[in-house]
């Protein structure tokens, strides 16, 4: 029962434009962004070689073998062997394991949980936001290592307790950004329609808010996928991360540097190198995506 | 041109509205916003965005509520809706005052009130299809809580706006500026409210849009008997659809009359001035008339004028209206003035 001609809906409904499949995307994407697409490729080779790290890895990475302790890089063992006689490339292929999951598990928390709280933030405002942002700003007013050095001390550093301690200072960066954006959207007319349909606040922060600011949250997790990467490292470097014989890169780095820099140089460069091209590739792709996602960069 | 034959339209102002005949009762309804101070700043200004207002909107009519930006008729608005809390005055709707009600007991009275915002564009959730977007409130209000049947209702609503079912699986920037509307209209229909905001509906739409959606608006309210606040700066389209009008000037209602009455005997030197503003289309009588141009700018809403607000710009002020503030006065049946020389 249409009460009114509708002119102006009837061309239109051929025009809408359809929205492009993901396959046009990637390849958008990969054609004006050559870097970060380079970053994206070294991502998802690090992602196949910690999936199948048992296929690839040519020896067992904790076995030891006294017999052939820091062996230069040989036809055997390609990046030579270390202080127990363990091979270095296997350890390097399972630390990649390590370093994702912390890195994944401590960024995809600690972006997802600043987001909701600097939405929240953004919605309730008034007390609520300054609560919130002072309690932000104690803190921010930490390095990120700091905090993250005392949280383990306190927690004990089983892995699980390795993805919190890293989590934590990164709730109070992603809130802050996400904050800024949700201020935005936190005066778009849709949320005062949600308002007034009496929606409750969960309903319009989860399902009005949060989608909307995708595109921070986004370029916040790849941001912080590098510096967990860096985080877990550092800590394990430190003795306070992952523990002996697990492999990690940063534990390998550990025993490596200290007493071994001249003697098996070898067992330093390799993991320092996988450090530093893992965080290069995340900063690259982050760069790229924040370029490709940010409205006011974008020519549209 | 609206159903509001069946309702005597004589009466105008507040004390003259029956209790029993009105939806909606605004009473010395005050908002101000703080500007400025904070732990260290100055003094805060207080901006006097809504300064007293009081009217009254009937079942079934629709009541226009004009004047230029920044005069306080969005925030008035807002706070019927309580999307903002008026800092004094009470807003009667349906028997009961709203601004005392926390948002679990105004959850009820929001299914019975909805709104139509300005700007088609930024109104809908860019990541919601239309079908959600009017799905949500059946839903959350429990009007249908099969799903099936709730997607009935949803293409109903569609067709009933003049858009296709299809239409329910698109995303808003698939729509054009007007279906956004229509979809926006929808939305405000989905808890079948007796009272809807319009806050400037077609003002950012093109003018052939703007008639469609202003006739769908008509044509809604004889069929569903809603009653309208029609919020614009078009006089015109003011003209058009209401049953009586208000005018605002800087937070305060100066006018409030039946619309013939208010367009062809205005009474207040602002109404006059405004009225006299909107071109004649006869280029050879536009240019012979008299065109009162008014002196000056809007006074700022942070540090009104002492007395009538309007003094300053008044053409006819005398020195009493500097110090007097003028009273929202009945001068003739139903035609209600805020000005002292009426």
């Amino acid at each position: 029962m249409a009460l009114n001609p509708p002119i102006d809906r009837a061309p239109e409904i051929a025009a809408a434009p359809a929205p492009d499949g993901w396959l046009t995307v990637v390849t958008r994407f990969c054609r004006t962004r050559p870097l970060g697409a380079v970053g994206a490729a070294v991502i998802v080779l690090m992602l196949v070689v910690a999936a199948l790290a048992h296929v690839i890895a040519p020896y067992d990475p904790v076995a030891n073998d006294f017999g052939g302790m820091l062996a230069p890089p040989s036809r055997a063992h390609w990046l030579g062997t270390d202080a127990f006689g363990r091979d270095v490339l296997s350890r390097l292929i399972y630390g990649s394991r390590t370093a994702l999951l912390v890195g994944f598990g401590a960024s995809v928390l600690g972006a997802t949980l600043g987001s909701v709280l600097g939405v929240a933030s953004a919605y309730f405002g008034g007390r609520v936001d300054l609560f919130l942002q002072r309690v932000m700003d104690i803190f921010l007013s930490f390095p990120l290592i700091i905090l993250a050095l005392a949280l383990v001390a306190i927690l004990g550093n089983t892995i699980p307790n390795l993805i919190l301690a890293i989590t934590v200072p990164m709730i109070p960066r992603a809130a802050l950004v996400i904050r800024a954006s949700a201020l935005a959207i936190r005066e778009m007319p849709y949320v005062d329609a949600a308002r007034a349909a009496g929606f409750r606040h969960g309903r319009i922060i989860l399902r009005h808010m949060l989608p909307n600011v995708m595109a921070p949250y986004l370029i916040m997790l790849t941001a912080f996928l590098g510096q967990a990467v860096l985080l877990e490292s550092s800590l394990s470097f430190l003795g306070l991360g992952v523990q002996e014989p697990m492999p990690a890169w940063g534990l390998m780095l550990r025993g490596a540097a200290v007493e071994f820099a001249e003697a098996a140089p070898w067992m330093a460069i390799f993991p320092g190198l996988a450090i530093s091209l893992s965080v290069f590739a995340f900063n690259l792709f982050g760069d790229s995506l924040r370029d490709a996602l940010d409205p006011r960069l974008r020519t549209q | 041109m609206s159903p509001s034959a069946e309702v005597p339209v004589a009466t105008a102002g507040v004390s003259r509205v029956p209790a029993g005949d009105a939806l909606l009762q605004v009473r010395h309804l005050v908002k101000h916003f703080t500007v400025g101070g904070g732990l260290f700043g100055g003094t805060p200004g207080v901006v006097r965005a809504v300064d007293d207002v009081s009217f009254a909107i009937r079942r079934g009519e629709t009541l226009g509520l004009v004047g230029e930006s920044g005069c306080g008729k969005t925030t008035t608005g807002r706070c019927i809706l309580q999307l903002e809390r008026p800092t004094s005055g009470q807003v009667i709707f349906e028997g009961r005052d709203l601004t005392g009600l926390d948002q679990v007991a105004l959850r009820p009275v929001r299914r019975r009130m909805q709104v139509i915002f300005q700007d088609p564009y930024s109104s809908l959730n860019p990541r919601m299809t239309v079908g959600q977007i009017l799905a949500e409130p059946i839903a959350v209000h429990r009007l249908i809580t099969n799903a099936a049947r709730r997607r009935e209702r949803v293409h109903d609503l569609l067709q009933r706006v003049g858009l296709l079912p299809q239409h329910a699986d698109r995303y808003p920037h698939q729509l054009s500026g007007g279906q956004r509307q229509r979809v926006g209209i929808a939305r405000a229909l989905a808890v079948e409210p007796a009272l809807i905001i319009c806050d400037e509906p077609v003002s950012a739409l093109d003018v052939s849009i703007q008639a469609q959606i202003i006739n769908l608006l008509e044509d809604l309210q004889a069929e569903l008997h809603l009653t309208y606040l029609f919020i614009a700066h078009d006089l015109a389209v003011v003209r058009h659809i209401s049953d009586r009008v208000a005018v605002m000037y800087l937070g305060k209602i100066v006018e409030i009359a039946d619309r013939r009455e208010l367009y062809e005997n205005p009474l207040h030197p602002y109404t006059q001035a405004l009225l006299a503003a909107v071109p004649i289309p006869d280029p050879a009588l536009e240019a012979s008339r008299p065109r009162p141009v008014l002196g000056g700018e809007v006074p700022s809403p942070l540090n009104p004028p002492s007395g009538c607000v309007f003094h300053p710009r008044c053409p006819i002020a005398v020195d009493r209206c500097r110090g007097e503030i003028p009273p929202l006065r009945e001068i003739t049946p139903g035609h209600w003035a805020a000005c002292l020389l009426a």
